[in-house]
């Protein structure tokens, strides 16, 4: 009896055995998937929000290469290799269109009354300083900064790849070290200038006739800086400060905290204003050179002649004649 | 020819740093660049992942676009490498790269970059095959050698996979199979606008 109990025990022990046997395939197809709660890079990918990354924690001690992946980059390339070549194509083409034909319906801005031979002072040396100072590195800094947007279309197939990449490394060097330069000009300027530029009563007037570029003979009154040169002035005073600024957290990557994105933001805004930046300043080189007589001499000797100051600033003039004691050979503004 | 791709197993990944340290040992990589790198997603909580990330040698490579000196071209296997002899370290490539790829040793003022540094796929550069020129400026050529990359030769549980685009995605596939589960191609989407289907 007690052996059959035994054979008994042992036979369920065995069937217990089969049975956990043939079930044991089972529960590991029916094992927990990992799967099921692991990340997922499609899941994070959809839950980032504009200018959001992919990241983790690592080991080493480059904190940045913690992000996993940066998807706005394309966004990026697609700012760089297309919407940044409209704007400044349109930008700078389009400005030096509009140059062409003014100066082709236009022509040269003549001095009406001819050169009178007399001269009178309007920039001192340290204006004509801190003016070519700033303009010097700005031209640089232009040309340097375009070949980096440019070149590669326009300027390396002329050069070849080698010759090409030698001009845009000192091109870059260039562009960071004149940097420092064009700031402290950009902050001369200002200091310097803005008393003559604050907007005033005047300068409406003045823009209402179109700054008398549009037509011969007619030539409103204007202090030492007519409305169409404190647009200027402020221009290069924002544009400049803007440059400095987003170009300050290029020089220095990722400092101040920050991230791709930041710098993707930075360097967006510096190209964008520099953009404009340069088609303004075309404008600017061109009626202070061949668009106007008697203009270039402002900056060039610092000396202009009297008639050319009385048909643009003869308001200055007449100060300036006052300042000197001298009585104007004309009480009346020319007008 | 062959389409070479990276591809983690992101569910074999045991985050050892075994391919870093194979990557800055086999190409003599300066201080302070990491061609590869691991990183561990959702860090301690359920889930978590890590995945080992380099130079993932994209389709239609943005690095290559955005770069104003067109340092960049791609070999008959669809690695992307770049010339250090043209390079002028802008950072373009950087802010395009989805993976943080490229890296620039810190030279001089400020913050100047050097020439571009990032994962070669063992291919070396643009000078001639297994020179000191190449190995100084690239580190080692291994695919000249009939190699593949170190860092997916020295991965411990084999979750770093490089080699032919579809024999890979053929093995992770059939890996996936058999054990039921996967978390996916990481990166490939990103990088080769397919992934592989499960």
């Amino acid at each position: 009896m007690k052996t059959a109990i035994l054979a008994l025990r042992a036979l369920a022990f065995a069937m217990a055995l089969v049975v956990v046997g043939y079930t044991a395939p089972v529960f590991a197809q029916q094992a927990p998937n990992p799967t099921a709660q692991s990340v997922n890079e499609q899941q994070l990918l959809d839950a980032l929000r504009v200018g959001g990354v992919v990241g983790g924690r690592i080991t080493i001690p480059d904190q940045h290469a913690a992000t996993l992946i940066q998807p706005h980059g394309k966004d990026w390339r697609d700012f760089h290799q297309t919407t940044l070549w409209t704007i400044g194509g349109v930008s700078i083409l389009g400005m030096l269109g509009l140059l062409v034909v003014f100066f082709l319906v236009r022509g040269r801005i003549r001095i009406e009354a001819g050169f009178s031979g007399r001269t009178v002072t309007r920039f001192g040396g340290v204006e004509r300083f801190v003016h070519w100072l700033t303009a010097g590195c700005f031209i640089i800094l232009a040309l340097s900064g375009l070949n980096l947007t440019f070149g590669k279309a326009l300027v390396a197939p002329l050069l070849g790849e080698g010759a090409f990449a030698f001009l845009a490394g000192w091109g870059k060097v260039a562009h960071n070290y004149l940097a420092f330069p064009f700031m402290i000009g950009t902050a001369l300027m200002l200091v310097i200038w803005v008393k003559d530029n604050i907007p005033g009563k005047l300068d409406l007037e003045w823009l209402k006739v179109g700054g008398g570029l549009l037509k011969k003979g007619q030539h409103p009154p204007a202090p030492r800086f007519n409305a169409g040169q404190k647009g200027i002035f402020w221009i290069v005073i924002i544009g400049g400060v803007a440059m400095s600024f987003s170009g300050w957290h290029l020089l220095f990557p990722f400092e101040y905290g920050n991230t791709v994105a930041d710098q993707q933001f930075w360097v967006t805004v510096h190209a964008v204003v520099a953009m404009v930046f340069i088609a303004v300043m075309l404008a600017h080189a061109y009626i202070g050179s061949v668009g106007m007589e008697g203009a270039y001499d402002a900056m060039g000797s610092g000396e202009v002649d009297e008639n050319w100051a009385r048909e643009h600033h003869s308001l200055w003039l007449a100060q300036e004649k006052k300042r000197a004691g001298l009585v104007p050979p004309q009480a009346v503004p020319a007008e | 020819m062959a389409r070479m791709k990276f591809l983690c197993d992101a569910d074999r990944c045991i985050e050892c740093n075994a391919c870093v340290t194979a990557c800055k040992n086999e190409h003599d990589v300066p201080w302070g660049i990491n061609r590869r790198r691991v990183v561990t997603i959702n860090d301690g909580k359920p889930g978590e992942r890590s995945v080992s990330m380099a130079c993932m040698h994209c389709t239609d490579a943005p690095c290559a676009a955005v770069c104003p000196v067109n340092c960049f071209y791609t070999t008959a296997d669809a690695v992307v490498l770049h010339s250090k002899d043209l390079c002028i370290g802008c950072g373009y490539c950087f802010y395009a790269c989805p993976f943080g790829a490229p890296q620039y040793p810190r030279v001089g003022n400020f913050g100047s970059r050097g020439k571009m540094d990032k994962c070669t796929y063992c291919a070396g550069g643009p000078d001639a095959d297994l020179t000191t020129a190449e190995y100084t400026k690239y580190g080692s050529n291994r695919l000249a050698e009939g190699k593949l990359p170190l860092c997916a030769e020295m991965c411990s549980t084999k979750a770093l996979l490089a080699g032919d685009g579809a024999i890979i995605a053929e093995i992770y596939k059939e890996r996936v199979t058999r054990r039921g589960y996967g978390s996916g191609a990481w990166g490939w989407k990103t990088a080769y606008q397919e992934t592989i289907a499960l």
